[in-house]
């Protein structure tokens, strides 16, 4: 079986605009996103990578530039090494990026949720609906801009919304987010509990110096 | 030979033994006595409410292990687990669809008032959406919680006035 330096190799040789990526783990490269289909194909074809273990992307913050990067991880079953492949989104606005749903069908919904969460539209996707959050939900949570306890809307019913009145309020944070510690410690000291309490929904949060 | 009955009051040796009570105090232990919740299973609470269904903590015994998967069949509906705002319509829809006389547990913290899930997509407290009767704290609470709020709610049906509400709403 090919080690996986020859992967990278092989890659750069065929892809000259093939930039290795900094990573702490497996072989990862940076590719002109108009080359990844064909670069995954590749990977599959030639080295058996034939597992695609997720399609997911980064926002590399609001005034960043690129701003959205996608990236693919692929495994192969019978070499047992995984590959990352990064793209960077041409548009900051209305990042778009190939889908490779028809090349493994679970793309499909990995796509859907990273259109759902980060807003990245995949080109020629059979069926890209949100996965996660309710269709006609306005914001893509799992950007920079948007805060964890959320924005207010409507209910996704707005029959419901009206009869009772809720809506989608932000929630109380409360000096969160709750975040379990981990590490052999007492299991009442490791429970979720907010990282700041200082301040709660009775008492203000103490002005930042 | 028949004779002809002309006594006006009631005879109990004719009626049989006759018990004398309120209306209300008939109604309530019926209807306290089988409550039959409607699971709304929607986290890891709804396997502690699977655990107080089955034999070593045994839910029959309070008349309430006719669990209906039908709204249209169920008196209670247990909220267990965390409910999501994409859920919250669907909650509400199916306890529209509960005949009346209709009660909600919220169980555990979640339900409660989304517990440790304060994030844009968790419904912080089931009780925006339904009226909450009996809430349960714990994450999740242990079986005998559920089958105290259970005794709690059936204390608080005792004390409706359901014939009142009955001839009310006929």
């Amino acid at each position: 079986m090919t080690a996986t330096a020859d992967v990278t190799a092989a890659l750069q040789a065929k892809f000259p605009a093939a930039t290795p990526r900094p990573s702490g783990d497996h072989p990862a490269l940076n590719l002109p996103i108009v080359e990844v289909v064909a670069a995954l194909k590749y990977l599959r074809d030639e080295f058996a990578y034939d597992f695609l273990v997720d399609v997911t992307a980064i926002d590399n913050g609001v005034e960043a530039t690129p701003r959205f990067t996608t990236v693919w991880h692929v495994y192969s079953t019978a070499g047992h090494g995984y590959v990352r492949i990064a793209a960077d989104c041409a548009s900051d606005e209305n990042p778009v990026a190939p889908t490779v749903s028809h090349i493994w069908p679970t793309a499909n919904w990995h796509e859907r949720e990273t259109y759902d969460l980060l807003g990245v539209k995949f080109e020629k996707h059979p069926d890209l609906r949100r996965i996660l959050m309710w269709d006609g939900y306005p914001y893509h949570p799992l950007r920079k801009d948007f805060p964890l306890a959320g924005i207010q809307t409507p209910l996704p019913d707005l029959e419901v919304s009206e009869l009772t009145g809720a809506t989608v309020k932000p929630a109380p944070m409360a000096g969160g987010p709750f975040v379990a510690s981990p590490g052999e410690m007492n299991m009442t000291d490791a429970e979720p509990r907010a990282k700041d309490e200082s301040w709660n929904e009775r008492r203000e949060k103490p002005a930042s110096e | 030979m028949v004779s002809a009955n002309n006594e006006l009051a009631y005879n109990t040796k004719i009626e049989g033994d006759i018990v004398v009570t309120r209306a209300d105090a008939v109604i309530n232990w019926l209807r306290s006595s089988s409550v039959w919740p409607m699971p709304m299973g929607l986290a890891c609470c709804a396997i502690e409410l699977m655990g107080v269904a089955a034999s070593r903590f045994d839910i029959a015994r309070f008349g309430a292990e006719v669990f209906r998967f039908s709204p249209r069949q169920a008196d209670c509906m247990i909220v267990a687990g965390t409910v999501t705002y994409k859920m919250a319509p669907h909650v509400r829809r199916i306890y529209d669809q509960m005949a009346e006389p209709k009660w909600v547990i919220a169980m555990g913290a979640c339900a409660s008032s989304g517990g440790m899930y304060r994030s844009y997509a968790t419904l912080q407290g089931v009780d925006q959406i339904v009226p909450v009767d009996v809430y349960i704290s714990g994450c999740p609470p242990r079986p005998e919680a559920l089958l105290d709020a259970l005794i709690k709610l059936q204390s608080k049906i005792k004390k409706e006035p359901s014939a009142n509400t009955l001839l009310q709403s006929a």
